[in-house]
């Protein structure tokens, strides 16, 4: 090939920008807040539950704006509908092969179950005066169920924007099919990151914070190693990166992951309380990671 | 049922004429840019310099000139859609907007497109833009408005030197097949199609013939589907899934676990 490393080269760029950017970080946030509080909820105990709680607020508002950016960022806004309905024939829109379309759905399904979470926390919390809701929440049966399925559903909004890029022709996104694991686990670690921070301010300061924040220790290095196959993986793709955006990701690679685990590992070893510094680097760091990977393959 | 149409399109005999070009803006009233105003590229004759939203047709001018530009020639390509029969587009539009027609090619229909532009990534020839005057993503349609009504695409007809043919792709085929081999009998021993067989994203409906390598004239030399990454993609997400999971469960149990050995107050 003359002078360029993939045949993705010759495709044209999407200009998918900070609308998408922010979606795919927001998106990330919403389905790992609910997948870690339902976890919370199923496995830890009940004095966990205000820590769930936090997670559910997180979700829903999250979803909200998630759906909005996305309706805004089409060249057709009030046209956001045709991703569900086929506008000729009215008959349901699916398409189990594009992420794109399954992903609307699962994003509209996971928007219900975050909605009726939400409203159960804050009955909860007694911000709404209605104990029915209280069912909407484990150990009810209805609860359970909601938080199986919520949990399942927001996994696969936190990973689809990986495999939504890896099925195109661009380059970078589709010459690596690692870009969902990387996503989802990025989106574990943001989530866990900011439920620390919540909880922090809040002062809902229960063993389930520490587990969280053990937790996303774990998965940082995860990140770490899941960017470095990324790499490998490239290949001489990797040239891409040989610019502004391959500085950025250093940047995240280093403040925003080695930085919070060898902050983490400080406070272990010398018993200090460093909660906050390294989860505000690990969000930093998450949303950064997601404009580089936007942005970088659509200024080849 | 029609048989599959397309276009042949030998590069050899193409003068660089831009009625092709003109043709296609006229019929299908796509508008100027830069308000009408003319913007040269100001390093080539090329001024399209892509296909996009409002140039479906595009005169690709590859300039190949010796370093002291003492000889020197051009390669003229008149690119459009391949109206692949695998179509890239038409496989990841999460609207139904991309239709296959009767005539076996590929159709953005505009009332339905919401402009999300995953057909856009997905293309491996970068054909496909967002028209600003719709915001729908467009393209080429192979003048189906024409082809219903029985004439041929207005930039075929527009040719003058038949660069562009227009036909069933079977006949296409016989054809492109006889000029290679004319070409190579006098001597053009490089000429060889590009896409007229089934190898190639199960067969363009637009193919051509070239005399230099695919990456010369901008085209891709193995352009893939993006549903090969699907199921790779979606393996390594669901690997980060279960190991998300499991550092959560483990760790929320471990911590229960732990304070459960503790004797209780």
């Amino acid at each position: 090939m003359t002078g360029v490393p993939s045949s993705t080269w010759f495709s044209a760029t999407p200009h998918w920008g900070w609308f998408i950017a922010v979606y795919f970080f927001m998106g990330g946030l919403a389905g790992g807040s609910y997948f870690l509080s339902a976890l919370i909820d199923l496995f830890g105990r009940r004095e966990d539950r205000p820590v769930a709680h936090l997670g559910y607020y997180v979700a829903f508002p999250c979803l909200a704006v998630s759906g909005l950016l996305l309706a805004i960022d089409l060249g057709r806004p009030l046209r956001a509908w045709h991703m569900f309905i086929q506008s000729n024939t009215y008959r349901l829109m699916f398409k189990s092969w594009s992420p794109m379309s399954i992903g609307s759905w699962a994003l509209a399904t996971l928007g219900l179950f975050a909605f009726l979470s939400f409203l159960a926390a804050l009955a909860e919390d007694g911000r709404i005066r209605w104990s029915g809701l209280r069912t909407l929440r484990a150990p009810a049966a209805a609860g359970r169920i909601i938080a199986v399925l919520g949990g399942l559903f927001g996994l696969y909004v936190a990973g689809y924007t990986g495999v939504l890029l890896a099925v195109t022709n661009r380059p970078i996104w589709s010459d690596t099919p690692l870009l969902g694991l990387l996503f989802i686990v990025s989106a574990a670690s943001t989530s866990a990151a900011l439920m620390i921070l919540l909880a922090h301010r809040s002062g809902r300061t229960t063993p389930a914070v520490a587990a969280l924040h053990r937790m996303d220790d774990w998965v940082i290095a995860v990140e770490l190693l899941v960017l470095i196959a990324v790499m490998i993986s490239l290949g001489p793709v990797l040239s891409a990166w040989l610019n502004v955006w391959g500085i950025l990701l250093a940047i995240v690679i280093v403040l925003g992951m080695i930085a919070p685990l060898v902050l983490s590992w400080r406070a272990r070893r010398f018993h200090q309380v460093t909660l906050v510094t390294p989860a505000l680097l690990i969000l930093v760091g998450g949303f950064l990671l997601r404009v580089v990977i936007v942005f970088s393959a659509q200024s080849v | 049922m029609p048989e599959p149409m397309g276009f042949y399109t030998d590069t050899t005999v193409c003068i660089g004429c831009k009625a092709c070009e003109v043709a296609c803006k006229e019929w299908n009233q796509l508008p100027s840019t830069n308000g009408g105003v003319n913007t040269l590229s100001g390093d080539s004759y090329d001024n399209t310099r892509r296909l996009d939203g409002i140039h479906w047709r595009h005169v690709k001018f590859v300039e190949q000139f010796a370093e002291d530009r003492k000889d020197g020639r051009w390669l003229l390509m008149s690119d459009v859609c391949k109206h692949c029969v695998h179509a890239a587009c038409l496989e990841v539009c999460p609207t139904g907007a991309i239709i296959r027609t009767e005539f076996d090619t590929v159709v953005i229909q505009s009332d339905a497109c919401n402009g999300c532009r995953d057909c856009i990534a997905a293309c491996p020839f970068g054909v496909i833009d967002i028209n600003p005057v719709s915001n729908t993503a467009q393209k080429c349609t192979l003048c189906y408005d024409r082809l219903q009504g029985g004439m041929e695409p207005a930039c075929s007809k527009a040719c003058p030197t038949k660069s562009i043919q227009f036909g069933t792709i079977r006949e296409l085929r016989q054809r492109a097949e006889t000029r290679v081999e004319q070409l190579h009998r006098t001597g053009e021993s490089r000429a060889y199609l590009y896409g007229a067989d089934e190898k190639m994203l199960g067969g363009l409906n637009s193919f051509y013939l070239l005399v230099d390598q695919p990456e010369v004239y901008g085209l891709p030399p193995d352009p893939k589907m993006p549903t090969r990454n699907l199921i790779p993609a979606s393996i390594s997400a669901v690997l980060g899934a279960i190991v998300v999971g499991l550092a959560g469960i483990f760790n929320f149990r471990n911590r229960g676990a732990k304070e459960d050995r503790e004797p209780r107050p």
